[in-house]
Parts: structure tokens; C-alpha cells; sequence
């Protein structure tokens, strides 16, 4: 079948979305943009592929009525599966890449004793793998290098420490082997990963294994249909490192501006907070872009900051809205310039000011600065669209909420939960309308245009 | 990280009069360094409202610091200027040109071409506008202890030259001027050498518009900012009314005239433009630490500059001004007070609008100056008044004139882009 594909660098995170000819999104995928944005767009993209297919799995097995109300458990269990075979195949990778790294890692006579632990922190990685996609177990990131990587922390202690190792030495393997791995595309392996993740899933919830043929010959049909890459628009910070032709990138700007309208139609203002731009747009009733503002090289007030402050106060970055909310007031922070607030943040925290107050002061600042790049790009109509990251932040957007309505009145405030693609889904639509509305002939329309 | 891709030197295109240009500025910077050795006397004074004929009636040697502030910057020599003068105590707020100035002073007075800049005998201030040009001389004579006259040209405040102004102006030129550029120079003013400059000045402007205005055609031959930038080198510095300029003029003008004979597009550094998909109008000046890196910028997407209100800081041609050996000490007033630079709000945002109209461009880009607290100010005004005005859309990008710290290539290349890509969505949508 012919699908569409967005694909958003950005400077921390890569982002895909595929969508059909109906223009219906069939997934979503991400990923960690590792300094290494081709291989982050394959990996996003292969992931939003991924995705794809176990929407038309349950596009399927809904249509088949094999399994009613059982369809969701069985579908999420299967997707856990999944994710099982691939860290696995991923672990096992790992496993090699260190066996090598050894090798050549000048540890003397402690390398023979360095591999035996290996091998044992290998075992214990594998045989703790299924727990990792246990339902309900709560993974702080999905990508490979984080789970991974705290796993091999944890285990690796106890490990070294039998095993009269140093610690040390164990983590310089893993360092220096993560990247080649983390670089690596698996594509070839999906299918035979969701057909082994059936086998799990048939064990798992032995009660659907009545059903199995009803299950598996659907599944085997959409697994057989190619997914064409029918047209792929790249877009974001790290456009112009897609291997793609000019025709094929667009300007971040325009797929945000878009994707806010395909999310919401009745957009009219986006504001983007991403981890280093944040970006003011002002869209037609089309998701044109009429006018737009953004920060200058400074990303003062941006994602970034938020990732300072968290580390600052040695919280993870997702831990800074939650405390934010249990403020009882809001301390003025001056600053959004990242250095300047990193101090002040010491200084009021000298000054016996409690934790979440300061961090509902942070937050405010941020949305103060994208308070004055809105102004500058027009000011705010309704309705407004919020994306990027920094809108998945509650305090950040009751910050926005509170200074909207000061500012300019009662307003429809849209955030989508799925607000992270909105550049990508922007990109997917105008791969859409390059391909169905426009055929080759846009560029070719343009000229006769100019030429008249 | 990928390490960052070798530069391939490639040769720089030039034409014929730009290797004139390059003659003129370079010796212009001798005449400067063998000035004092040779028993002449040397001048500084600013670019906008300068009175270039005037200055070479008394043998002055011609210096225009802003011009060599920006050569230095073309020259990527004044990032250390900069700093040297931020060392000596001078905000990071000041204007980049006074501070490349005063770093080229402290870093033992060698101008942008490496040879010796000797102190001014005299600073003729006739500044328009810009206020900063009033404390930037204040610390030349500060340092050179030098012969300072002050020309005071009133601001157009109401949008018009009255002819009280005027008379001010020619009263300040009789009185005050003229006798103490006579006094430091030990030459009698001659006014028929004069009206003799400003014909030769009247013949280089009227090439000039002509090869301006070429660009309200399609495809336009010129580009009417980083091509213009050139063109008005000569004109608005050391040589209006010498008859080097008006030579250099004619020649400008018959090359532009063989473009469009032959269809061509502006010339880039490259060779030939690509081919014009957008026209653009743009405020504010380049930046010149990374002039080529951002000239690339707009041809490289096809975006040709066809009108700017840079290219009339030194004074407005098009709308039919003059100098006049008629009315020689008149006219050189009336050049001071219709300078760009001393035009108020409203006649800026009708000369934006008049030139979207006429020149038949997409759009208003604006290139907001960091270090420029004159001319940045209320330039979001401009934008948001000419896009109600006339429906197109605009752009803002920000960065500096000589500070190399101020200009970040990938956020104003994302900005351009996305700019360019907005402007084809439009018309894409337009013809739909």
C-alpha cells in the first residue's frame, strides 16, 4: 500500500509519522537524535513503520471480530513482546560488540577477567529482560541506549564485584560499544521479530490460543503487504543532513504550522517550545503560514533549559512539572538565560525559597520569553495550538494557560498528547498533498507561474 | 561528530567595474597612509549626508571610518577589534562599528588593507540620524586631540525639508564649515571648483539609478542588496564628484545594460544566478563578517534582492534628488536632509511599500542590526505596518554588522528558508 512519511530531526529527539492515502496516520515512532541524524531518521522512521503495522493488525482483527474485548490486552501484549525480541536481538548485538571491544581495550591482565563477567552480566541482562515488557512495568525511556544502559549500571556492580573486576572497566566496555550498536538499523528483523512475539504472546494469554488461526492469518496478510514509501518529506534542525533532494525537506516552520492545522483546523496561532528553538507561528484557515518569529542563536527558555535546571537539581526532566505543580507561590526568576538562571536558582534556594516554588518561578520565566516572540510574531488569536516538547509539561502549560488569559482573554488552548509530531505530521501531510494534490506538477506549476 | 567539510577555495567572479572598484578603494588606503608624509591633510567623516565634494575642495585625504570598520569586517579583522575594545571598556551593547574603530586605534592604528592609518587632521560630524556618531568622534578627538566641526542636520521629523531647514543647513556650511575646513586645511574655498564636483556627481547618480531601477525587470540583472552594496561603494564614500567615480558609473551602467541584453541574472560570487523564484525587498544593512556565507543564502534558494533601503543610506537618488552646480551650497544641503538615514517612520514604511509596488517583489525581509540601537528600533513596526499595507508577507532575521559573534548561520538560514518556502505556499495557494 502507498504510504506517506514525515520526518522530523530535531536536536534531541527524531520523529516519524506514516500515513495512508486517506491521510489517516497509521503510527508514529521516535527515537534519540544521537548526533547521528541518518541513522536517527532511518530508526524513527522504521519505528513509525513498526507502529504502522500493529495499526492494521487491530484494523484487521477488528474487522475479522476475533477476538471482541480481548483485542486490546492481546494487542498490547504483543507489542510488549515485540519490544522483548527486539531489545534482545539488540542485547545480544551488545554482547558481541563488548566480547570485541575487549579485545582490543588494553586492560592487560585483567581482560581475561573482564570477559567472564561480561559473559555473567550478559546472562543476568537476558534472563532480566522479560521483566523490563512485563505489563505495567514502567520504563523511563524507551530507547535501547537508556534501558540498556541502566540495567548494565545496576547489574554491573554486584557483577565486577564478585567477579574481583573492576567497575570501571566494565562501564569503559559499554561506553565505548553502545554507540556502534545504538547506530545500528534492524529492519530486516521486524518480521521476524512480530512472528516470534506472536509465539510469546500465544504463551503469555493462552486462552486467544483458540483462536489462533483466526489471529495469525490476518496478521501474516498485513505482514506480507509492502509498505511502499510512496513519498518522504524530511524536516527539522537536522534537515539538511536527510539524504534527500531539496524537493524533499521542508522548513520546520511550515510542518509545524501544518501539523498544528491537521491537529486542529481551527488553529490559528501555534507556539512551539522544541529543545533548543521556540518558535511563534501565525497560520491561515489552510495551515499556511502567514508570519512567523523565533529565538536567535541564544536558546535561552527552550527545551535545553529545562534539561539544565533538572540537572542542576539532579531530577530527571520529567520530574520538574509535577514538583512545579505543588507550588504554593511562584518565586520571580529574572533569567531564562541558562547560565544566569542556573545561578539564581543557588541563589534563591540559599535564600531558604522551597524547591517547587522556585521551579514554578522557571517555569513561568520560560513561558514569559515565548510570551514576547509570540507578541512579536503578532500577538495570540484564537485558537491556539501548543506543541514540542515542553508542552507534555503540566506546569509549563498552566504557566501559558495563566499568561494567555492575563494577557489576552479567554482562548481554546490545544494540546494534543501526541503534540511531539506535530512537525513530523506536518511533514507526512505535505508529502500527502505533494504526491495526491499537487503529482510532480508543483514545481513545474511554479515556473509557469513565474515565467507569466 | 562528523568533522566539519574542507572548504574548496574557489575563484571569486568579478566584472570589470568591480575590479575598478577595487583600484579606487585600495588607493584610497595608500593615499591615507603616505597622507601625512606627504604633507597632506586627512578627514574623517560618516557616510550618510557626507560632503565628499566639499572635503575635496580643501585636498583633504577622505576618510570614512564606518567604511573601514566594515572593510575590516569583510576582512574578518574585526572580531579581535571588538574585543580589544570591550577590553578597553566599551559595553557589548555599542555599535560594532565604533567599537572596530577604537580596537583598530588600540591595536596600533594598521587599517583593513594592513597598511597605516594615520590620525585625522579634522572630523567633520554632519550626522544624520544616528546619534551614536556624535559620541564615536567624541572619542576620536578624545584620542587625536583633533580639529572636531559639527554640522547639524535637522531630522525629518514631519516627513518633509522645509526650507527653514535648508537654510539652517547652508547657514551652519558658510559660517562654520567652510571656514574651519579652510583653516585646518590652509586652502581658500573655490566655489567653482565645487559646482565642478558636483557635476561629476550629478552624472555618477543618474548612472546609478539607472542601474538600481534596472532590477524592477524580469528577470532582474542585478541584485539590489548584496550586488547594490557595491554599486553605491564609491558614490556614498571617498570619491562622489571625482570624475574616477563617474567613469567608474558609466561602466557599471553599459555592464548592466549587456545583462540584460543578454537575459542574465544578477552575478554572484559563483557566476551567474541560478534563476530568480523570489524578489525581495530588504531593510537594514548585510552582515559582513559572513557577507559571503549569507549572500549564498538567498541564491542559492533563487532569491534575488531587488530593492533595499541600504543601498540609500548615503543618500535617496530615486525618487529624483540630485546635486546641483546651480545651487551647489543648497544641494549639498538637501543631500544631508533626504538621506535614508534621516527619513522619519512613516516615509521608511511608504519607501518599503513603494518599492514592493514598483519592483514587483514577493516580499519585506528585514535583517535587524544587534549592536544598532537607531536603526533596529521599531523595526517589527515597520514589518506588521507593511504587511497590512500591502498583503505580503514578511521576515525577520537578526544579526550583527561586524560582530562575527552575532551572526548564527544556522538560524538564519532556517529563517530564510523558511521564509522562501512560506512565499511559495502562498502563491502556490494563490494560483489553486
Amino acid at each position: 500500500m502507498k504510504t506517506f512519511i514525515g520526518i522530523d530531526l530535531g536536536s534531541t529527539t527524531t520523529k516519524a509519522v506514516v500515513m495512508d492515502e486517506r491521510q489517516r496516520v497509521l503510527g508514529h515512532g521516535i527515537t534519540n537524535s544521537r548526533s547521528n541524524y541518518d541513522t536517527a531518521a532511518a530508526i524513527a522512521k522504521q519505528e513509525a513503520l513498526i507502529s504502522s503495522r500493529f495499526f492494521l493488525f487491530r484494523k484487521r482483527l477488528e474487522e475479522e471480530g476475533a477476538l471482541q474485548s480481548g483485542l486490546p490486552p492481546f494487542l498490547a501484549q504483543l507489542e510488549r513482546d515485540f519490544r522483548l525480541e527486539q531489545y534482545l536481538e539488540q542485547l545480544a548485538d551488545l554482547e558481541q560488540v563488548c566480547a570485541r571491544n575487549v579485545a582490543t581495550a588494553k586492560f592487560g591482565d585483567a581482560a581475561a577477567g573482564v570477559s567472564s563477567a561480561l559473559c555473567r552480566l550478559f546472562q543476568l541482562l537476558k534472563s532480566e529482560a522479560a521483566a523490563l515488557f512485563a505489563p505495567g512495568a514502567k520504563r523511563k525511556s524507551d530507547f535501547f541506549r537508556d534501558v540498556a544502559g541502566a540495567q548494565y549500571l545496576a547489574l554491573g556492580e554486584p557483577v565486577a564485584k564478585d567477579a574481583g573486576v573492576r567497575y570501571d572497566q566494565l562501564l569503559n566496555v559499554f561506553d565505548r560499544s553502545i554507540i556502534e550498536v545504538e547506530n545500528r538499523v534492524y529492519g530486516e528483523s521486524t518480521s521476524r521479530h512480530l512472528l516470534a512475539a506472536l509465539e510469546r504472546t500465544y504463551q503469555a494469554l493462552p486462552e486467544t490460543l483458540a483462536h489462533r488461526e483466526k489471529i495469525s492469518s490476518p496478521i501474516r496478510s498485513v505482514l506480507d503487504t509492502p509498505l511502499d514509501e510512496t513519498y518522504v518529506i524530511g524536516t527539522g534542525y537536522g534537515r539538511a543532513r536527510l539524504p534527500f533532494s531539496k524537493e524533499h525537506v521542508r522548513s520546520e516552520i511550515l510542518c509545524h504550522g501544518l501539523g498544528a492545522h491537521v491537529m486542529y483546523p481551527g488553529t490559528a496561532t501555534v507556539l512551539d517550545i522544541g529543545g533548543q528553538d521556540t518558535k511563534a507561528i501565525q497560520v491561515d484557515p489552510h495551515g499556511i503560514v502567514e508570519s512567523f518569529q523565533m529565538n536567535d542563536r541564544c536558546a535561552a527558555g527552550c527545551g535545553r533549559y529545562l534539561g539544565y535546571i533538572a540537572d542542576e537539581m539532579n531530577m530527571g526532566l520529567h520530574e520538574l512539572g509535577p514538583l512545579a505543580m505543588k507550588a504554593t507561590k511562584t518565586v520571580r526568576i529574572n533569567s531564562t538565560c541558562t547560565v544566569f538562571a542556573g545561578a539564581e536558582l543557588r541563589d534563591r534556594l540559599s535564600l531558604g525559597e522551597k524547591r517547587e516554588d522556585i521551579m514554578a518561578g522557571l517555569h513561568r520565566a520560560i513561558i514569559l520569553r515565548a510570551m514576547s516572540i509570540l507578541a512579536r510574531s503578532g500577538g495570540i488569536r484564537n485558537e491556539f495550538t501548543f506543541t514540542g516538547g515542553v508542552a507534555k509539561n503540566e506546569a509549563a502549560v498552566k504557566a501559558l494557560t495563566d499568561l494567555v488569559r492575563e494577557n489576552y482573554g479567554e482562548m481554546t488552548l490545544n494540546i494534543n498528547p501526541d503534540s511531539i509530531y506535530t512537525g513530523a505530521l506536518g511533514a507526512a501531510t505535505f508529502a500527502w498533498r505533494a504526491v495526491e494534490e499537487e503529482g510532480k506538477s508543483a514545481e513545474h506549476r511554479e515556473k509557469e507561474k513565474v515565467a507569466a | 561528530m562528523s568533522p566539519a567539510p574542507v572548504k574548496e577555495k574557489k575563484p571569486v567572479i568579478k566584472d570589470d567595474s568591480m575590479w575598478l572598484q577595487k583600484e579606487l578603494i585600495s588607493r584610497n588606503y595608500h593615499e591615507l597612509a603616505a597622507a601625512h608624509t606627504q604633507g597632506k591633510k586627512i578627514s574623517a567623516t560618516f557616510v550618510p549626508g557626507n560632503l565628499n565634494e566639499l572635503l575635496m575642495c580643501f585636498d583633504f585625504v577622505r576618510r570614512l571610518p564606518e567604511t573601514d570598520a566594515l572593510q575590516s569586517g569583510l576582512r574578518k579583522k574585526s572580531g579581535k577589534m571588538i574585543m580589544d575594545a570591550e577590553r578597553d571598556g566599551h559595553s557589548e551593547d555599542v555599535c560594532t562599528y565604533v567599537k572596530t574603530d577604537l580596537g583598530m586605534m588600540l591595536q596600533g592604528e594598521t587599517g583593513p588593507t594592513g597598511e597605516p592609518m594615520p590620525r585625522p587632521d579634522v572630523l567633520l560630524l554632519s550626522y544624520t540620524g544616528c546619534f551614536t556618531f556624535m559620541k564615536w568622534f567624541e572619542l576620536v578627538r578624545q584620542k587625536y586631540d583633533c580639529e572636531t566641526v559639527m554640522l547639524h542636520v535637522p531630522y525629518q521629523g514631519d516627513g518633509r525639508i522645509s526650507p527653514a531647514m535648508r537654510d539652517y543647513v547652508v547657514k551652519q556650511l558658510r559660517e562654520k564649515v567652510i571656514p574651519t575646513l579652510e583653516r585646518v586645511s590652509g586652502v581658500k574655498f573655490d566655489i567653482d571648483r565645487l559646482r565642478q564636483y558636483l557635476k561629476e556627481s550629478q552624472k555618477a547618480e543618474e548612472d546609478l539609478v539607472q542601474v538600481l531601477q534596472s532590477a524592477k525587470r524580469r528577470p532582474s540583472p542585478i541584485d539590489g542588496y548584496f550586488g547594490a552594496v557595491y554599486y553605491i561603494g564609491p558614490i556614498f564614500t571617498a570619491f562622489r564628484g571625482d570624475p574616477e567615480a563617474t567613469r567608474y558609473y558609466q561602466l557599471l551602467r553599459k555592464e548592466i545594460e549587456e545583462r540584460i541584453q543578454a537575459g542574465k541574472g544578477p552575478v554572484t560570487p559563483e557566476g551567474d544566478h541560478p534563476g530568480e523564484k523570489y524578489r525581495l525587498v530588504v531593510e537594514g544593512p548585510p552582515n559582513w563578517t559572513s557577507f559571503r556565507d549569507f549572500w549564498k543564502m538567498f541564491y542559492d534558494e533563487g532569491a534575488v534582492v531587488v530593492a533595499s533601503t541600504y543601498s540609500k543610506v548615503g543618500g535617496v537618488y530615486d525618487f529624483g534628488f540630485r546635486h546641483d552646480a546651480s545651487r551647489p551650497l543648497e544641494s549639498l544641503a538637501e543631500y544631508c536632509l533626504g538621506c535614508y538615514t534621516n527619513l522619519n517612520f512613516p516615509q521608511r514604511i511608504d519607501m518599503i511599500c513603494r518599492y514592493l509596488d514598483e519592483y514587483q517583489a514577493d516580499g519585506l525581509l528585514i535583517n535587524s542590526i544587534k549592536s544598532c540601537n537607531s536603526f533596529s528600533a521599531g523595526q517589527l513596526l515597520i514589518l506588521r505596518e507593511v504587511e497590512k499595507r500591502t498583503g505580503k508577507p514578511a521576515a525577520f532575521i537578526e544579526s550583527d554588522l561586524v560582530d562575527p559573534r552575532y551572526f548564527s548561520a544556522a538560524n538564519i538560514k532556517n529563517r530564510l528558508e523558511s521564509y522562501f518556502q512560506m512565499i511559495k505556499q502562498k502563491r502556490m495557494a494563490a494560483a489553486a
